[in-house]
């Protein structure tokens, strides 16, 4: 479904991106130039500020439109009556949005690849120090963009399905800081959030330290998601 | 074609088809009327396999509608009664999107494009916006929509609501002329252009069949008992009195316009009492401006099987 790039909110999403990426790549050299450090430039940037608000906002942006859209326009049915089937719809509007959310990225990569080649090689790491926290966007990404999918397919209203999606996104990445708020929290609590922790697997992943539990934990919840998003717009479908 | 039996479509406290049967043969252009919130909508929406019904079943060209949807649907060309579009898509595009959503690809879908283009007239604007296009522009675009994947059978839904008579003009040329080659069921509230593009009517109130039949033979029906337009000056006469002392006539209303009596006169099936009206009027010495028996119209159908039990 490429309807993605035929809409100029595309392009305002990817430049307003493109600034913020640039900004954490600034920060991050600026940072490092200022005093010796042990970290990467990698590192750096996958942990700072301007990276988790680029990567929180983008995610209701992307996938509001997803089904909202369909029913407002009532596109819906044009769609729903060709020769498609529901969860062919599901599944490829959920690629379309996860490929556009992958692409986004691909600009800080080749910042990355340009730097390393300019001769900062150790400031970037290993190569598996590179590709991790990548790896690790794709699979929090995926999650992210089903959490997405479902709030749009709640309502026929954009901005309330950017709503709920950014409530869901922010509400899930914060389950993260109740270690640090929380003193002498239980090991059980610590247990459970370090499934959810996405603060701390970009810790881990950006200094190339894999996790499996990510492997097994964000793909199960997506296909989930994505189980649920069929269900909610076959209901609205067929009530329409 | 389209084969409905005892089709039913409970909405949460309202029917809104109850059962419902019909069949469409091949090649038929078959008008759907009825008034608005009779059914149509839904009738077309099950159809089109976009929601189930409560009960019974629907096919078209032997694909049930529910359980072989896919394959009920690449026999059909769809176009709802808001023509939904995305905005922000140029024509083309939006023309071979849909057309690699029904299954066409490569040559014959850059063909088909090109084709129906053409046959709807949007070659014109096929670089423009969806968004920026005139009303008359966005209906034909979803006339090509329903169009490029070269369906047996088109169901549309109100295909010219919102046009203007030339427009209304050139989309009747074009159902007409796309009726050669494929089976079409219409919704539309203009009578005028049933009557002339349409093989078949059914007309559906409250859910159900009134009526089933040829334009002709529906009016043949109707003109059984129709009116008589009488204008005449009749000095110190009541008219209304006199008119309905002949026999067959059922009720005279009557309208005074600058001396003249205007008479609506409604007369009993196979009657044509203009000869004693006319005798009536030469006795009485009244001098006769107008004497019509008025032709029924499809309208007048329309009115008298959706009227008759309000």
């Amino acid at each position: 479904m490429s309807v993605f790039y035929y809409s100029p909110i595309a392009y305002i999403v990817l430049f307003f991106f493109l600034i913020l990426n640039g900004l954490s790549f600034w920060f991050a050299i600026a940072l490092l130039n200022r005093a010796p450090s042990e970290n990467t430039v990698v590192q750096v940037f996958f942990n700072s500020a301007f990276f988790w608000i680029a990567y929180l906002l983008v995610f209701p942006v992307i996938t509001m439109r997803l089904f909202a859209e369909e029913f407002k326009l009532g596109t819906i049915e044009t769609l729903m009556t060709a020769p498609v089937r529901d969860w062919e719809v599901v599944a490829s509007k959920f690629l379309a949005a996860l490929i556009f959310y992958l692409s986004l990225w691909l600009p800080s990569l080749l910042y990355f690849i340009v730097f390393g080649w300019l001769g900062n090689r150790s400031a970037i790491g290993s190569a598996g120090q590179l590709w991790a926290p990548y790896l690790l966007l794709l699979i929090m990404g995926m999650f992210n963009v089903a959490l997405g999918c479902l709030a749009s397919a709640f309502t026929s209203n954009q901005i309330v399905a950017a709503m709920i999606s950014l409530v869901l996104t922010i509400g899930f990445f914060f389950l993260t800081l109740i270690n640090y708020v929380v003193n002498n929290s239980s090991p059980l609590l610590r247990d459970i959030t370090a499934y959810v922790a996405q603060l701390d697997h970009m810790d881990s992943f950006s200094r190339g330290v894999l996790d499996s539990r990510v492997f097994v934990f964000y793909p199960s919840m997506t296909f989930l998601l994505l189980v649920m998003t069929y269900q909610v717009f076959q209901y609205r479908r067929w009530r329409a | 074609m389209i084969k409905v039996e005892q089709l039913t479509k409970k909405y949460p406290g309202v029917t809104a088809i109850s059962d419902l049967s019909f069949e469409v043969g091949k090649g038929e252009i078959v008008g759907f009327l009825g008034p608005n919130g009779a059914g149509k909508s839904t009738t077309m929406r099950i159809l089109s396999s976009f929601m189930p019904a409560t009960s019974g079943r629907a096919s078209i060209a032997g694909h049930d509608v529910f359980s072989d949807s896919l394959r009920a649907r690449m026999h059909l060309g769809y176009l709802p009664e808001s023509v939904p579009l995305y905005g922000d898509m140029r024509v083309s595009e939006y023309l071979r999107y849909r057309g690699s959503l029904k299954g066409l690809s490569g040559k014959k879908l850059r063909n088909r494009v090109e084709v129906v283009k053409e046959l709807c007239s949007v070659k014109d604007v096929e670089n423009q916006l969806i968004a920026t296009l005139s009303k008359g522009y966005r209906q034909r675009v979803g006339l090509a929509e329903a169009l490029v994947h070269e369906p047996d059978l088109l169901i549309l839904d109100e295909p010219t609501i919102g046009l203007d008579p030339n427009q209304i003009r050139q989309v009747r040329e074009l159902i007409k002329s796309l009726g050669e080659r494929h089976t079409i069921l219409l919704s539309t509230h203009i009578l005028s252009e049933v009557e002339m593009t349409c093989s078949r009517v059914i007309i559906i109130h409250r859910g159900k069949i009134e009526a089933s039949d040829t334009p002709e033979n529906l009016v043949g029906q109707i003109r059984t008992s129709g009116t008589v337009k009488v204008e005449a000056k009749t000095g110190s006469d009541d008219p209304v009195q006199m008119i309905e002392k002949i026999p067959g006539v059922k009720n005279v209303s009557v309208n005074m316009e600058a001396g003249w009596q205007q008479c609506s006169i409604r007369v009993e099936a196979n009657s044509d009492l203009r000869e004693a009206i006319f005798r009536l009027a030469i006795a009485r010495h009244w001098v006769v401006r107008e004497l019509t028996q008025e032709r029924a119209t499809l309208e007048d159908v329309f009115v008298e099987l959706t009227q008759a039990d309000d």
